[in-house]
């Protein structure tokens, strides 16, 4: 059972087990109020699920694309609960999420799941169905694509404001029950260098 | 809760460093420090996003650094302390959203508080209590701060403040412009060496009488930092050669005479014979030294923690986390979020 934290889009959070399902989830689309919300979030899904930290075997995080200032809320709080339970972080890139929902409510073919990504950019992932272990099968890599030139999709496009920590969850448990792990990397996916340029430096007077 | 001498772990995540302390009521007994200094030495001042992924790729290591040095267990914490402001908005995000977790994980209580009042909590820590009411001094590459503690978990006063670049950012611009690395304090210091701290008058910002009645305790260092180019640039126009150490030692008199005199003449109108220095322009000497001659001449007590409490550090936000759990305040509700310019009369949010 693990509790799944996802802040790449706004604050969702859920407490998801392979049998019993998602047990609890709470989330808003608000994409600035990630630090205000996580605390209560967590609280609220844990005391609905009627979990105790000690019960969970771990933490799902979402680890984007997505706007880094809120992006990076979740995975604080994701791997800081983990460390506090001694369990590990189980990493998973956002839009999984956003896909396996989709093929679970039974959509079927090419997918491709397009987010906001600022400054006039769409992060981008494409898909092609779930696996037999029932994890969403990524053709392309999340990318950044201009936000009015995103490749055409094979199948179907997906534009999504919100990601589900549940399904993030019900990805992470897929992954742990048939021992796939890691399905992410351990970083964060920025997908974009810090907006910064080194400093030229001036002639040194000596 | 232990309410005597509670076990509490801080976070502090405000600008480019990431630090975790643990005390013990007023005990220190950890304070890990993960600093991002280098990669922010590369564009000559801290880029915040650059801080805040720093941020989050050393919370987890240098928590478990901080609970080995003080040999204990995160089961046994009375509480959590995080800084929620002020500071850089994406770096405090980091923090908050950890501590938060952190303190649910563990189902203990969290306290959101206050980083330039944490600077002050950092005198708590020893033997010798801090003593109220206090004038307090904080100086830094983000904050340049006038205080005045009458008691440090209820009643805390700004008396004053920079109202354009923090002191340390003047000395960053200026080691920038005279051709120094980044960060410029200890570049400035050694530039200084053997220099003549009378050699050129630069300007004293917000000391002139007229200023003195709008701004008496408040601070500018951007007409230094003009004054200083200027200075430099006449100098090479008639071809002449600039001497770096004079140029060095009067600029940072400057900075240290209007710090000094402002906050000596706080504690004088005031009537409070007590001055305590903070942050991380404290590592300057030359800000130690005529801070204690001027405090000695006026009969002011001066206090100035050690070196390692006084740059950014978690022990100073676990510092005074303890002290509002020992003064009975209870813990913060989990709505808190970071906010980047918190007013310093929050002392816990
Ligand atoms: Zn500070």
């Amino acid at each position: 059972m693990l509790l799944a934290i996802d802040t790449s889009t706004g604050t969702s959070v859920a407490v998801v087990d392979l049998d019993g399902g998602i047990l609890a989830e709470t989330g808003t689309n608000d994409t600035m109020r990630h630090a205000e919300l996580i605390g209560d979030g967590i609280r609220d899904v844990l005391g609905r699920a009627g979990v105790r930290p000690a019960d969970l075997s771990g933490v799902a995080a979402g680890m984007g694309p997505g706007p880094f200032t809120g992006l990076r809320v979740g995975i604080a709080a994701a791997r800081a609960f983990a460390l506090g339970i001694g369990r590990p972080v189980v990493p998973v890139v956002s839009h999984d999420a956003i896909a396996h929902a989709w093929y679970a409510a039974g959509g079927t073919g090419a997918l491709q799941v397009v987010t906001d990504a600022r400054r006039r950019e769409s992060a981008v992932t494409d898909y092609d169905g779930l696996d037999a272990d029932g994890l969403p099968v990524r053709f392309a890599a999340p990318r950044l694509e201009p936000r009015d030139a995103v490749p055409a999709p094979r199948g179907i496009r997906l534009d999504a404001d919100t990601v589900s920590a549940g399904s993030l969850g019900t990805v992470a448990e897929l992954a742990v029950a048939a021992g796939r792990l890691p399905i992410a990397g351990d970083d964060a996916l920025y997908l974009r260098a810090p907006d910064v340029t080194p400093s030229a430096g001036k002639r040194v007077l000596r | 809760m232990n309410r005597d001498a509670p076990l509490v772990l801080g976070i502090e995540t405000s600008c480019d460093e990431t630090g975790i302390g643990i005390v013990r009521g007023t005990e220190l007994l950890a304070n890990a420090i993960a600093s991002s200094m280098d990669e922010h030495a590369r564009y000559g001042g801290v880029v915040p996003e650059v801080a805040a992924r720093a941020h989050l790729e050393a919370l987890g290591p240098t928590i478990r650094a901080a609970l080995d040095e003080a040999s204990v267990d995160l089961a046994d914490l009375d509480a959590i302390a995080v800084t929620n402001g002020p500071g850089l908005a994406g770096a405090l995000m980091v923090g908050v959203g950890a501590g938060k977790a952190l303190a649910l994980s563990l189902e203990k209580p969290v306290y959101a508080v206050n980083h330039l009042v944490g600077h002050v909590g950092a005198d708590l820590i020893g033997d010798r209590p801090l003593e109220t009411p206090s004038v307090a001094l904080l100086v830094s590459g983000g904050h340049t701060s006038l205080l005045l503690v009458r008691d440090l978990d209820s009643d805390v006063e700004l008396l004053g403040e920079t109202i354009d670049d923090a002191a340390g950012e003047a000395f960053d611009k200026v080691a920038r412009l005279l051709g120094l690395p980044y960060p410029g304090g200890p570049e400035i210091d050694r530039a200084a060496v053997g220099g003549d701290p009378d050699a050129i008058r630069f300007p004293r910002g917000l000391t002139r009488p007229k200023d003195l009645d709008r701004h008496r305790y408040d601070f500018s260092f951007s007409g230094l930092k003009t004054a200083v180019a200027r200075w430099v640039e006449q100098r090479e126009a008639a071809g002449e050669p600039v001497p770096l150490a004079d140029v060095a030692a009067s600029f940072r008199e400057a900075v240290v005479d209007v710090l000094v005199s402002k906050a000596i003449a706080a504690c004088t109108d005031l009537g409070v014979p007590r001055l305590l220095l903070g942050g991380g322009v404290v590592a300057n000497r030359r800000l130690r030294e005529v801070a204690e001659a001027r405090a000695d001449a006026a009969g002011i007590a001066l206090r100035i923690p050690p070196l390692s409490l006084c740059t950014d550090n978690g022990a100073m936000i676990a510092a005074l986390g303890a002290r509002l759990i020992m003064a009975g305040h209870e813990p913060s509700t989990l709505e808190f979020g970071a906010d980047s310019t918190l007013p310093v009369t929050d002392i816990q949010s």
